[in-house]
């Protein structure tokens, strides 16, 4: 093998792995900012079974469909639940959606279910008592953007 | 459980989850990146060939080319099992997995050549010997993705986990050295030509054990302390079970001669107890504790020898590594001194792969790869290695982050620190930064226990970041899901793990 093909190999390899890493960090940063971008693209959660997206008058009045559940408060600070269409359960028991443990909180402690766009709060029984920024949530209460939830120590707050 | 038709709750019936709009798996990411990571290791093969054999035989391509074909069919696993997974582990994993079987099958190659023999097959040698125990690693991590759908089922064995890790630990030592004992250090099972390294499988085991225990007392141990110089102090009663891991962990440190293990398993266990109450005051405990301990057996090897006599061996190796008595004693700091000769021979680019002489150091194969392979890819090409390692690294630390479960949290955090911990000890003995410790580079030394280790921790992040990335559903229900059927439990039992303990 005349020596320019092996200098040129043995630099090319590591400007590859380089090129490589670099392709790694790539991926990694759409992965962080994907939540930023995708901003536009609403996929309202809705009933099961509409699964086209399609504009709606109530929605577009609201301007942003909640996609993110963010504690930002207590034990679970900083989790974030992507939402789908399934009701999100929170509580101590293990089979909750999210699971909290908060002295506060009850096994099974409230519910967050989505209706046509919009998610509703409701409490399933807790002693503690589940609020919506200041008032005591007694029956299903509708969600805005950015007010917190709070049960026991936990705050949540849904974010589009 | 109240959820109606929970979108991800059947992977098993349905084959593969069914995606939320908007939801990005990123296994074509994966797939890209893999082939990329694959060129790159044939890249490498034909270089060696280049500048080893003088041409670049026709064969060149047959090793990279098996190696994608095994990590293909972990990717397929993976789609099935856990689409969420994070997508950059596994290709930053093969590449250096890859790297590792095409630098074996160059010292294959040099060693056949200075011989004056042919050039040695595909399998043949120790290249060919770690091909097979990658094939084995990936069939051991696709089934323990296929059979654990849920990380936390884990945590219903963990005592069973715990004292098989215990276990695990502490054959070595109690084994006569004849069989447990290679270079002056206990930590292996040899049983003929075959030998295996039990305490690299202890790792994962201690770590849903710690997990397991943490989550249950974490209130206690951390709401219950003194204030004491404006640290928390936690209560005495409750460092008990450390006391017992750092006496544990000074036992191996003593009978099995290893400083690295010992400052493993000592670390791994501080660390989850740090992420698990979020008190800095046990890191300081922790590394009082540990550094405390290390210079107490340092004494003891100058003053009174006998088990320590080892320990205080190798501190001396690496305080004077170039004194001429140390460098010439058997057993003393000549493979070191090599290693150190070896990086400064590659400098900033390397020799080329091939172009070096790694036959210099001692166990080029195993402890010194590093060495080795900074010979002949040189500063830029192991800085590169080692970013591809801290991105691993991070990428486990992320989904400890974002699981939503406690226990989850512990694991991943535990496993991805235990790795990036391995790979400080053993770069650190290295390059002469701590006591040189026979710790093995993960993925990328000969060995199989190593390897088939280290693949089953990447089987466990990846469980628990597909967890941690998916939809809300998926990360629930995990005891109600209908393929669950014969690991159905009572959620009493399983729930226990969330259980607060009120001080």
């Amino acid at each position: 093998m005349p020596e320019f093909v092996l200098t040129v190999a043995r630099f090319g390899f590591l400007i590859l792995l380089w090129i490589f890493v670099f392709t790694v960090v790539g991926v990694i940063r759409r992965d962080l900012f994907a939540g930023v971008r995708s901003k536009s693209i609403v996929a309202s959660p809705r009933g099961v079974g509409g699964a086209v997206p399609e504009g709606r008058p109530a929605k577009a009045k609201r301007g942003k469909a909640a996609r993110q559940l963010v504690v930002t408060a207590g034990n679970l600070a900083g989790t974030r639940i992507t939402l789908g269409e399934a009701p999100i359960t929170i509580g101590r028991a293990e089979d909750s959606t999210l699971v909290i443990t908060d002295d506060f909180a009850s096994a099974r402690h409230a519910r967050l279910v989505p209706r046509d766009g919009q998610w509703f709060v409701e409490d399933v029984g807790s002693t503690n008592g589940t609020y919506l920024d200041r008032g005591k949530v007694s029956g299903p209460t509708p969600v805005p953007l950015g007010v917190p939830i709070r049960i026991g120590r936990t705050s949540l707050e849904l974010r589009p | 459980m109240t959820a109606p038709a929970v979108p991800a709750s059947s992977p098993a019936s349905t084959g593969e989850m069914a995606r939320i709009p908007g939801m990005k798996t990123q296994r074509n990411a994966e797939l890209g990146l893999l082939a990329f990571a694959m060129v790159l290791v044939a890249a490498y093969g034909a270089t060696v060939e280049a500048s080893r054999i003088g041409e670049i035989t026709p064969t060149f391509w047959v090793p990279a080319a098996l190696l994608s074909v095994l990590f293909l069919g972990l990717h397929v696993v993976v789609r099935y099992t856990a689409p969420y997974a994070d997508p950059v582990i596994i290709p930053a994993v093969a590449l250096i997995n890859g790297l590792g079987v095409g630098f074996l099958r160059r010292l294959d190659i040099g060693d056949a050549l200075s011989e004056k023999l042919p050039v040695p097959g595909i399998f043949a040698g120790i290249g060919g010997r770690q091909l097979a125990w990658t094939l084995i690693s990936l069939i051991l991590a696709a089934v323990l993705l296929l059979v654990v759908r849920d990380h936390k089922v884990v945590s219903r064995y963990a005592y069973t986990l715990g004292l098989t890790g215990i276990v695990l630990v502490m054959i070595p030592a109690v084994l006569p050295a004849s069989i447990s004992e290679v270079n002056g250090a206990k930590l292996w099972i040899r049983l003929g030509s075959f030998s295996i390294q039990p305490g690299e499988f202890a790792k994962i085991a201690l770590v849903s054990f710690f997990a397991y225990y943490l989550v249950r007392k974490r209130e206690v141990l951390s709401l219950a302390s003194r204030r004491v110089l404006g640290i928390d102090f936690p209560r005495g009663r409750d460092l008990g079970p450390v006391v017992t891991v750092w006496l544990l962990s000074l036992l191996v440190l003593v009978f099995e001669r290893d400083l690295g293990t010992a400052l493993l398993y000592f670390g791994l266990f501080i660390v989850t107890l740090y992420v698990a109450t979020e008190r800095a005051s046990w890191l300081i405990i922790g590394l009082l504790l540990f550094f405390g301990g290390v210079y107490i057996a340092y004494l003891l090897g100058a003053s009174v020898g006998g088990p320590f006599a080892n320990f205080y061996d190798r501190a001396q190796v690496w305080l004077n590594p170039f004194d001429s008595e140390n460098y010439e004693r058997l057993g003393g700091s000549y493979q070191l001194v090599q290693g150190l000769l070896s990086l400064g021979t590659g400098g900033l680019f390397g020799s080329g792969p091939g172009a070096g002489s790694p036959r210099f150091v001692p166990e080029v194969q195993n402890d010194f790869i590093f060495a080795g392979m900074g010979e002949e890819i040189g500063l830029f090409g192991l800085s590169a290695l080692l970013v591809l390692y801290l991105l691993v690294v991070e990428r486990g630390l992320r989904s400890a982050l974002a699981v939503r479960d406690s226990f989850g949290k512990l694991v991943a955090g535990g496993l991805s620190f235990t790795l990036g911990l391995q790979i400080f000890v053993i770069l650190g003995g290295i390059t002469g930064l701590i006591p040189l410790t026979g710790q093995t580079t993960p993925f990328l030394s000969s060995g199989g226990s190593s390897l088939m280790a280290n693949w089953l921790l990447i089987a466990m992040l990846l469980r628990i970041s597909n967890a941690a990335r998916g939809p809300a559903a998926s990360g629930g229900g995990g005891t109600d899901r209908p393929g669950g059927g014969a690991k159905k439990a009572p959620a009493q039992l399983h729930g226990a793990m969330t259980e607060v303990i009120k001080p």
